[in-house]
């Protein structure tokens, strides 16, 4: 089983680099996988990865893409509530890399 | 862990034969399925110790069950025709994703131990032992292929080239060496219902979203009903339909069409996917319980008719394999196909003049169309031959002012695959998905630079998916991909004309 050692602890991930115990998510590890993606967290990210975490806590699953937009317009201001916006923040596409940071699992499907 | 090295061909708009390059894509694996998903499944966990006679056990099972497939070993004359037609080999370079070599992965191991002059000549009959190395080339090839089909359509025996490597991962599931991405999806539609694994709140919320999106951007009303029992129409699909980018789309679409049709219709949480990966990996039985939550969905809503969304590997399912995994449709109403493509549902409205479409709404595109394998080679629409070619087409132009097909050895039965399909649409493989796209591209680059194309319309969720992943690495817009029925969206003037 492949893992992840940051700060003297060892995390079980997916071959994807993806945790595997949600609960041992804390921004300190989000950083570092962010660090490892080659993503710089602004407050913008953070917003994003905390939509993320909000909206997996009630249903289970990330968020549409255009509902995560549409939550980011709202915090950040209209111009900012659009997919290129979101693309920006993570090119390797939000859904996939958002949240692998935000420590949910990867959506799979026809996606 | 470490980030997947992408090597992205050059589009020149042609595609031609490539130069070999021995074990290019040799390296490119699937991740192995995870036991709790095996498991789930019905397979072994982990590889068994045994393996090897499993292996041959599980082949001689399949022979016997599927008389097809002994045809398709035996008769093979290693002509050739099939090598330049797949979208693998032609993208990789890699010899042994031509369809030939790659068959021969399975029949040299069927010749060694399932035929006589195998067992007694060996080597000299190319027969080959089966070994943990032929193994791991199974995992490797069988999941470079996308059972598209195409190059059955060239193959003067008429080998069902995807039923070989159905069977191959047939074979490697019963000996517990899976491959993860499909287990894993076929897993969540055991326990969740859809692909995704979106819960019924989920799907909900979702939709409640969409139709207040539609209304703040539109102005148009339109519901999408979840779980309305009685409802004149159940439609079922793919559940990417629910979450992803362009498929939305098209959901608003399939919306306002049976709002102007002035229908009664539902989705439902139960039957949330229409997609079946259980065709992807071969195995009969679990096809027919991924199917079994149709039918179920049936029961539940008790609809008049069923509807099928945008979503290429399940309209082959639906089409081909429904009646026999669930049939029959005897409490549907017998007047219409059961089941009914949304395209020939759409097509017929049109046909009837019962929908207002404003072409001038897609003035900003020029739209071509991809046909989805799937789609093209394993189904049909309407009651004509390659009505599955005509129709969406139809449609495409009643939507829009310009629409160009591209070169003729490239769509219809001929089709170029997305480079995603049948199980492969997955993170680890993109490298083999950008370069199977090839052909799909150049193509598409031919009838750009010729027309202006700039809308890559299609009919399938794991073409969108795989296809707006892989425009960027070419350099074009992830936006010029979209459904046909996003462009329904567009062009219907809601209001307009009511009623069939």
């Amino acid at each position: 089983m492949p893992s992840m050692e940051f700060k003297g602890k060892t995390y079980e991930v997916d071959e994807d680099g993806y945790l595997l115990n949600l609960d041992e998510w804390n921004e300190e590890v989000a950083g570092y996988i962010a660090e490892q993606e080659e993503v710089e967290m602004t407050e913008a990210h953070w917003e994003v990865v905390n939509f993320l975490r909000e909206y997996y806590a009630e249903y289970k699953i990330a968020p549409m893409i255009k509902i995560l937009v549409k939550a980011l317009g709202q915090k950040l201001g209209p111009e900012k509530g659009n997919t290129k916006y979101l693309y920006e923040l993570y090119p390797a596409g939000p859904a996939k890399q958002a949240c692998k940071i935000a420590g949910l699992p990867k959506p799979t499907g026809c996606v | 862990m470490a980030k997947v090295k992408v090597e992205v061909p050059v589009l020149t708009g042609s595609t031609v034969f490539p130069v070999m390059k021995e074990g290019a894509t040799s390296g490119i694996k699937s991740h192995l399925a995870k036991e709790k998903d095996m498991v789930a499944l019905g397979f072994p966990g982990a590889l068994l110790p045994d393996w090897k006679e499993r292996a041959v056990e599980r082949m001689a099972e399949l022979l016997k069950k599927y008389k097809s497939l002994q045809v398709y070993l035996d008769i093979c004359v290693k002509c050739g025709s099939c090598t330049d037609k797949c979208q693998f080999y032609l993208g990789t370079k890699d010899p042994r994703n031509m369809p030939v070599a790659r068959q021969e992965l399975l029949r040299k191991v069927y010749r060694r131990y399932l035929t006589v002059s195998g067992k007694v000549l060996g080597p000299l009959v190319d027969a080959e032992d089966l070994t943990m190395e032929t193994l791991d080339e199974w995992h490797t090839y069988f999941y470079q292929c996308s059972e598209c089909r195409r190059c059955s359509v060239y193959c003067p025996y008429g080998i069902d080239t995807a039923e070989i490597t159905m069977a191959a991962r047939e074979i490697l599931d019963a000996i517990g060496y899976g491959q993860k991405y499909i287990t894993e999806i076929i897993h969540k539609v055991y326990t969740i219902g859809n692909n995704l694994g979106m819960p019924g709140p989920a799907i909900q919320s979702t939709l409640d979203f969409i139709v207040e999106d539609i209304k703040d951007t539109t102005g148009a009303e339109v519901e999408l009903p979840m779980d309305v029992v009685g409802a004149d129409v159940l439609l079922v699909t793919p559940s990417a339909d629910f979450f992803a980018s362009p498929h939305v789309e098209s959901l608003a679409g399939y919306a306002k069409v049976f709002k102007q049709a002035g229908l009664s219709w539902t989705l439902s949480s139960h039957a949330s996917e229409a997609g079946n990966f259980g065709m992807f990996i071969g195995n009969f039985e679990v096809m027919r319980n991924v199917a079994k939550r149709i039918r179920e969905g049936i029961e539940i809503i008790k609809p008049k008719r069923l509807v099928h969304g945008e979503c290429g590997h399940a309209w082959r399912i639906a089409y081909s394999f429904w009646n026999t995994l669930i049939g029959p449709f005897d409490s549907l109403d017998p007047n219409y196909p059961a089941p009914q493509h949304i395209c020939e549902f759409t097509h017929d409205l049109i046909k009837r003049g019962a929908l207002k479409l404003d072409k001038t709404a897609n003035d900003d595109f020029v739209v071509t169309f991809h046909d989805s394998c799937n789609v093209a080679r394993g189904a049909r629409m309407g009651n004509m031959k390659g009505g599955q070619f005509v129709i969406p087409r139809e449609i495409i132009k009643a939507t829009c002012n310009k629409f160009v097909d591209m070169a003729p050895n490239t769509i219809h039965e001929h089709t170029f695959c997305c480079g995603g399909g049948g199980g492969i649409l997955t993170d680890e493989l993109i490298d083999v998905r950008i370069k199977g796209a090839m052909p799909r591209m150049n193509a598409y680059k031919a009838i750009k630079d010729s027309h202006g194309a700039n809308f890559f319309a299609l009919i399938c969720a794991i073409c969108k998916a795989q296809m707006t992943k892989v425009f960027p690495y070419y350099g074009y817009e992830m936006e010029e991909v979209g459904g046909v029925h996003q462009l329904v969206n567009r062009a219907i003037v809601m209001g307009g004309k009511e009623g069939i």
